[in-house]
């Protein structure tokens, strides 16, 4: 957490939520005037910001909170939390429909996206539909289908293959040699397997069917079990 | 009121398009629908043949989209039922003598008189089958319950799907319930697995129905016969009707699904 602002009785820091300022014990009076001229002076800094305030044992009176509200809120600031020990104070945030704990959603905050530019993505292409025999599909990259993969279907990828859903039809994974590219699907009973060239002959299957994947491990293909690691 | 046109393919040979294309025009039209079945089978024909219409052939198909006769010209009325008619295929031609355009034109010019335009399909996937398919509002796929047959089957399914003709609908035909009680055939469940479409019906092997063929009358005239009571279900499928499918004395009763539950290699 960084500190952004220090003074003797008001603390400024950033927290997940936004910025919290904290207020140490003293009049109300004199701190109520100093987070003010924090506020002429920094107004730049705080634009657009959501601010929680950590009163402590101050009661602040609804129309305290109302005034500060709307003085930050004048310059875009919204204040979306007042925490304190004192009961009365937080039954009036409440009233000012404002929250009591830092944990609760802040009102309006933004979600994040995860910015895909730097993830280093490659070429795949996704069939929302299922492969029925006589069905090719011939593709430079990664192939993922949402959907089975009939008998008599073919998919021929250069990377990996994703099937959510029956593999009985006939898959050409890491053509032609890309040893790094894997074979996963929710049933995995195919007429045909080979990554990166290497065959895979079926084993006779026992038990019930569940999630595999096929990859190649010393020049041999092999199925495992699909397992989530904790 | 405009027909519905419902076209019978299936990839493979031999696994009763025609059979099923008769005997569903029989059971509609004593149901007092009007009903035209065409044979789209052109250079081999025989739906005339199992729908016993052989002998008053005069006109076909070809010479209607040639323009040698008229449309009613070509239409063979049935011996049993007046609603009931027939436009047999050429002996003489081949499937190029017709083209899915063709085929549509044709059932535009049907569709006010009828309340159903049957299309038998020839097997395979090449001028024939997109003649058949071309004017079809419904497409039901007929099969076996054998690999070969399924394969073709969710070929021209997929080939369905291609054309946007909406979802096929599916016709089991000749389920032997006590080769599927011994393991020794696939089961509805297993055919619904792999195509997974809607079940339009499941007809049981009953040799009546060679019989019948033989005779040219559909078996759905039989009400004894049950290959015949499972057309007549299928019929009133067509037409809407939420009709249970017959016990087969296998495949989905209980001690069988628990059965299978134990027989080494799953399914």
């Amino acid at each position: 957490m960084m500190k952004i602002n220090e003074t003797k009785s008001i603390q400024i820091k950033g927290i997940n939520e936004g910025l919290l300022i904290t207020f140490e014990d003293g009049d109300w009076k004199d701190l109520e005037k100093e987070l003010l001229t924090i506020l002429e002076e920094k107004a730049n800094f705080f634009q657009g910001a959501q601010i929680a305030l950590d009163v402590g044992n101050h009661v602040l009176r609804a129309a305290d909170l109302g005034m500060l509200r709307d003085r930050f809120s004048d310059k875009g600031i919204t204040i979306w939390a007042v925490l304190g020990s004192s009961p009365s104070t937080e039954m009036n945030a409440q009233m000012l429909g404002m929250a009591t704990r830092l944990s609760a959603p802040a009102p309006e905050r933004k979600i994040h996206s995860i910015s895909t530019e730097n993830i280093p993505g490659e070429e795949a292409i996704f069939i929302h539909r299922t492969l029925r025999s006589g069905f090719k599909v011939d593709y430079d990259g990664h192939v993922i289908v949402l959907g089975d993969v009939n008998p008599g279907a073919e998919i021929n990828a250069s990377g990996s293959v994703i099937v959510w859903g029956r593999v009985k039809g006939s898959i050409l994974a890491g053509v032609p040699e890309n040893h790094g590219a894997s074979v996963c699907a929710l049933e995995l009973a195919p007429t045909l397997l080979r990554i990166a060239g290497v065959s895979y002959v079926p084993a006779k299957r026992k038990g019930k069917n569940q999630p595999e994947m096929a990859k190649v491990e010393d020049g041999q293909v092999v199925v495992e079990n699909w397992k989530i690691k904790s | 009121m405009t027909a519905r046109v419902v076209t019978f393919s299936s990839g493979k040979g031999g696994v009763g398009k025609t059979t099923t294309t008769a005997n569903l025009a029989v059971a509609l039209a004593s149901t007092n629908q009007r009903v035209v079945c065409i044979d789209g089978d052109i250079g081999l024909r025989n739906l005339d043949v199992v729908m016993g219409l052989e002998n008053r052939i005069v006109y076909d198909l070809v010479d209607v989209i040639e323009g040698r006769c008229r449309v009613r010209q070509a239409m063979i009325r049935d011996k049993r039922y007046e609603n009931l008619f027939l436009i047999p295929a050429a002996q003489t031609r081949d499937k190029t003598a017709v083209s899915p355009s063709d085929m549509v034109r044709l059932c535009n010019e049907l569709r006010p008189e009828f309340d159903w335009i049957l299309i038998d399909s020839p097997a395979g996937i090449e001028r024939g089958f997109r003649n058949a398919i071309a004017p079809a509002d419904i497409v039901v796929v007929v099969t076996n319950p054998e690999v070969s047959a399924l394969r073709d089957a969710d070929r021209i399914i997929g080939l369905v799907e291609a054309e946007e003709k909406g979802p096929a609908r599916l016709v089991i035909n000749r389920l032997n319930a006590a080769m599927v009680k011994r393991g020794e055939m696939l089961d509805t469940n297993d055919v619904l697995e792999l195509l997974a479409i809607e079940l339009l019906g499941i007809v049981p092997e009953d040799e009546q129905v060679i019989i019948s063929t033989n005779r040219g009358q559909p078996v759905a005239l039989d009400d004894k016969s049950k290959a015949g009571k499972a057309f007549q279900n299928i019929a009133r499928r067509l037409n809407g009707e939420d009709v249970p499918y017959l016990p087969l004395d296998g495949g989905n009763n209980f001690f069988n699904k628990i059965g299978k539950m134990f027989k080494p290699g799953g399914n």
